[in-house]
């Protein structure tokens, strides 16, 4: 018997089902798995960022203790397809990347042999003893520097080293700039990230004597990941089982295909015995897709009253040596599509290249193109702002989407479409939360005694969960945008929802179950959810685009649903009523208005099994799937603010304060919902005051190889963030969500720099790069006191 | 070099005291004891985040001190009395209140820092009762967490702090 339930559970704050395991150390992450006889991989590789491979000698490594096997790049050759990205801007010449490098190194961490040894100390061990004679040749790090003539070139096929030209605009930027009052152009950097979640990447391959294959391996996208792999060591899909345990953050960087993810399977196969890899932390710096390195040029033409006409832009993407999964998308589509943001700005041009460096390969981290995206509205905004000296909020609402003017296309475009959004009521809650008229009085007075505050404000928008299916085709992708769910019934009443959406920290066991337990109407205690597993769940595409709730929830939502509408049409023929006249609530089928005893979701789902007493022609069972396609794309939106204090004598930036206003729709739980926004906040402010990853431009050696070298924050040098919500549902999906995940990390990198502006103002400093590190703040007020002097 | 092989060949034998039980376990001299603890002992909630003791995911109490067990020889540790986040609430009874404040406040998502972040929190109260929120910052600046922005740990700490001032 279950019982009724009363409450509602979409909007609540449950707390989390899955953190038992994680708080008593019972998680399980792929490392913590081990299989019999396992065997242990270790990579060389490559020192240098540009060379030619002469030779290698891997007669010592061999030979060496516990060794079972040495393989180069050319014992490969042939073996293994090259790993090809999944979306491929229509125009791109995608440079050929082979697993492991053959002839020809082009970035310092690019595999160059491997060892397969008993322990992982062995394989270490015997890593050392491989000896490769190099040739080292001119190398170019950075996206200026590498389409200038002359540059080192690093593909036949790809001249100049750009991969892609892509363009979007509407409306006539010419026109817009004869017309307006004033032009300025600015030059923008987005800094290169590495994603760091905190458990490094880490594969146990185990084959079957049957001949399937086993793969535990952190992926966001399970699914996805078991057609590539397939495809590409060519295993055949369905003996392929791809297990995704706990995962240990994802955040972009656990969706692409690496070498090693095809490396692991292949030798088990061949080697007949499980092999696992694990990459420490300074291998992960060096073999793990890093993000954003973008240049971007802007000219923006606008009225002296603050009003923009016109924006152009020019972005340079850096995406590494190779176009990971979805390189040549990422500076283009995902960055320029929306650059004009939250604003209403009619003429629009826009180009972007996408370059190859010799570097780590760039990939999706946590917002991809939708951070610089936003950075490139809000740096020109603000840019007007303290241009013509209006105030940041009012220079906002002259140029803001207005609410009746959803859905919006930008510029008129052909890409992009903002379903709904209020940006005023965000703006107005932000303000209040924020105390900003206080604040701003308060930062006027200090200034008179010599303390600089500055007050920082950003607003954003973007598209979440790409959709539908064949939208996707029209951008060259090489799969859908649809998401799986099959709802589960028990001939007892209890469900397992079977989702093709991956947790990698987002809680999804409590948010999807409350979507389901709000339509199946049952406790939530009874819903049980099954992730990251293929042989489990039916299809999927996984996590990341903030797409699990949009289109993952609305399949629990859909597939829901339909469990409900055939157990009331099985609960009319048990009680030989019409369908019309039962009733479903907490639980019960009843018939109102009748003494009819009421049947409750368990006995109904009984009757499914047992098939007794079914409608005519219907079969039995309680189990609904869907492939959820949505119809369109929701578009979450927020303001942010931030005060700060920045020591004028030191450069350090001090983080007084942070006031978060998201609109992602209706929010499934607004615990979650807030973890989500505090940790991709923060990720906003590492990428605005700490983490930049440093090659030196002659060598192009990695100098931020470590987390000794690369700056992660701690505790201490963040704030407390004070989130808050405004819900604007989304037409676009049954449940109202847009996607709440990237949020953070898209609004605070300009909202820190704009509240840093603000308090260098007095110096006359109109625009600083990221990081802004105490050495660079520092010297920024050190030039302009050395200009004013003069 | 045969020197080297030799050293690095031979076996150790390391006693130490797990959660209350005593463990026995032959090792090589460089063997870290965190990788005793995950490998040899299977105790796997100690993780490993990096290779330059910075992230604090490994961090287990030792002889009532809370250390990062990637910075100690398994050999060094021989005779030691340690406990690892699965001392915590052992055998399924009742979560420690770190834990329970943990999951109280959402103090955690995708799990990997939380057992390291634990132990250090456990340190931190049993040095400072009732911390404000720059002592707890600046305490756990040995802990690294990517997800949670800390936000929703030092809640969770500070809950436990006004707790145990209640206490006194």
């Amino acid at each position: 018997m279950i019982e009724a339930i009363a409450t509602r559970y979409v909007g609540q704050p449950l707390r989390r089902r899955e953190d038992f395991k994680f708080v008593t150390g019972k998680g399980r992450y792929t490392d913590d798995i081990k299989a019999a006889g396992m065997l242990h991989m270790a990579v060389l590789r490559s020192p240098h960022a540009h060379a030619n491979i002469r030779q290698i000698d891997l007669t010592a490594a061999k030979a060496a203790r516990g060794v079972r096997l040495v393989l180069s790049g050319a014992d490969l050759a042939g073996k293994i397809g090259s790993i090809v990205p999944n979306w491929i801007i229509p125009g791109t010449q995608v440079p050929d990347r082979p697993v492991v490098a053959i002839h020809r190194v082009r970035f310092v961490g690019e595999c160059v042999a491997l060892v397969i040894a008993e322990t992982q100390a062995m394989a270490h061990d015997a890593i050392g003893l491989i000896d490769v004679d190099y040739e080292t040749l001119p190398s170019v790090i950075d996206e200026e520097a590498a389409i200038r003539d002359g540059a080192p070139q690093l593909h036949d096929n790809v001249p100049n080293n750009i991969t892609t030209v892509y363009k979007i605009g509407g409306g006539d930027y010419g026109k817009a700039a004869r017309e307006a009052d004033q032009i300025i152009t600015l030059r923008v950097a987005n800094n290169r990230l590495i994603p760091t979640c905190m458990e490094t990447r880490s594969i146990l391959a185990e084959p079957d004597v049957d001949g399937t294959l086993t793969l535990y391996l952190q992926s966001q996208v399970p699914h996805m990941h078991r057609r590539w792999i397939a495809d590409t060591v060519g295993i055949s899909e369905h003996r392929l089982r791809i297990v995704a345990p706990d995962i240990g953050g994802g955040f972009g960087a656990k969706m692409h295909l690496y070498p090693e993810e095809l490396l692991c399977p292949y030798l088990a196969r061949i080697l007949g015995a499980p092999v696992k890899w694990w990459e420490s932390r300074s291998e992960s710096h060096q073999s793990t897709n890093h993000g954003r390195a973008h240049t971007e040029t802007l000219e923006i033409a606008f009225r002296n009253d603050g009003k923009i006409l016109g924006l152009k832009v020019e972005t340079l993407g850096n995406v590494g040596a190779f176009l990971s999964n979805m390189a040549s998308g990422g500076p283009t589509v995902n960055t320029i599509n929306f650059g004009t943001g939250a604003y209403k700005i009619e003429h629009y041009q826009a180009r972007s290249r996408v370059v190859v460096t010799n570097t780590v390969p760039v990939d999706a981290y946590r917002g991809y193109g939708r951070p610089e995206g936003a950075y490139i509205a809000e740096r020109a905004i603000d840019a007007v702002a303290r241009h013509l000296n209006i105030d940041q909020v009012a220079v906002r609402q002259r140029n803001f989407i207005q609410r009746a003017d959803f859905p919006y296309k930008p510029y008129n475009g052909p890409a992009v479409m903002y379903d709904s959004g209020n940006y005023e009521g965000c703006l107005a809650k932000a303000m209040e939360a924020f105390n900003y008229e206080a604040r701003s009085s308060e930062r006027d007075q200090l200034r008179t005694k010599g303390r600089y505050r500055g007050i920082g404000v950003a607003a954003y928008t973007h598209m979440c969960g790409m959709a539908p299916s064949r939208r996707l085709a029209l951008l060259g992708f090489n799969r859908g945008g649809w998401e799986s769910a099959r709802v589960s019934v028990d001939s007892g009443g209890r469900v397992t929802i079977f989702s093709g959406s991956m947790s990698q920290g987002h809680g999804h066991v409590t948010a999807l179950a409350q979507i389901a337990a709000d339509v199946l109407q049952i406790p939530i205690e009874d819903i049980d959810v099954v992730q990251g597993d293929t042989r489990q769940v039916q299809a999927g595409h996984g996590t990341f685009n903030s797409r699990s709730m949009a289109v993952g929830g609305s399949g629990v939502h859909v597939s829901s649903s339909r469990v409900v509408a055939k157990a009331k049409k099985i609960a009319a023929s048990m009680l030989e009523v019409d369908e019309a006249d039962v009733s479903y609530l907490a639980g019960q089928f009843s018939i109102p208005g009748t003494d009819i005893a009421p049947l409750t979701f368990g006995t109904v789902a009984r009757m499914a099994y047992v098939g007794h007493k079914l409608p005519d022609g219907m079969e039995p069972g309680l189990d609904e799937t869907v492939f959820y396609d949505p119809k369109g794309m929701g578009a979450p939106s927020g303001i942010h603010m931030a005060y700060v204090d920045v020591d004028p004598e030191t450069g350090i930036v001090e983080i007084l304060d942070y006031v978060a206003v998201d609109d992602a729709g209706t929010i499934i739980n607004p615990l979650l919902a807030a973890g989500q926004i505090h940790g991709g906040v923060v990720q906003g402010i590492a990428q605005a005051l700490y983490e930049e990853v440093s090659y030196d431009p002659d060598t192009g050696q990695l100098m931020t190889g470590s987390l000794l070298d690369y700056a992660v924050p701690r505790a201490e040098h963040v704030p407390s963030i004070r989130s808050l919500f405004q819900e604007t549902p989304s037409p676009t999906n049954p449940i109202g969500v847009k996607g709440i995940g990237e949020s953070g990390s898209i609004a605070a990198p300009p909202c820190m720099v704009h509240a840093v502006l603000d308090a260098l103002s007095p110096f006359g400093i109109k625009h600083l790069d990221m990081p802004m590190t105490p050495p660079r703040v520092w010297s920024a007020i050190r030039n302009a006191r050395a200009g004013a002097g003069q | 070099m045969s020197e080297l092989r030799d050293i690095e060949e031979k076996q150790y034998a390391v006693t130490i005291d797990v959660n209350g039980a005593r463990r026995t376990a032959s090792v090589e001299a460089r063997k870290l004891l965190v990788h005793l603890l995950r490998d040899d002992l299977g105790l796997t909630g100690t993780h490993v985040g990096c290779d330059t003791s910075q992230c604090g995911a490994c961090t287990v109490d030792i002889d009532g001190q809370a250390v990062k067990s990637c910075t100690v020889l398994a050999v060094m540790a021989d005779g030691s009395s340690i406990t690892t986040i699965e001392g915590l609430a052992p055998g399924g009874s009742a979560l420690h209140p770190v834990q329970a404040a943990f999951h109280e406040h959402h103090a955690l998502q995708c799990g990997f820092c939380t057992p390291g972040m634990i132990m250090a929190v456990r340190q931190l109260l049993k040095q400072n009762k009732n911390p404000t929120e720059s002592e707890i910052r600046h305490q756990l600046a040995g802990n690294i967490c990517r997800c949670t922005g800390y936000t929703n740990i030092v809640r969770a700490v500070q809950s436990l702090a006004s707790e145990a001032h209640r206490h006194d």
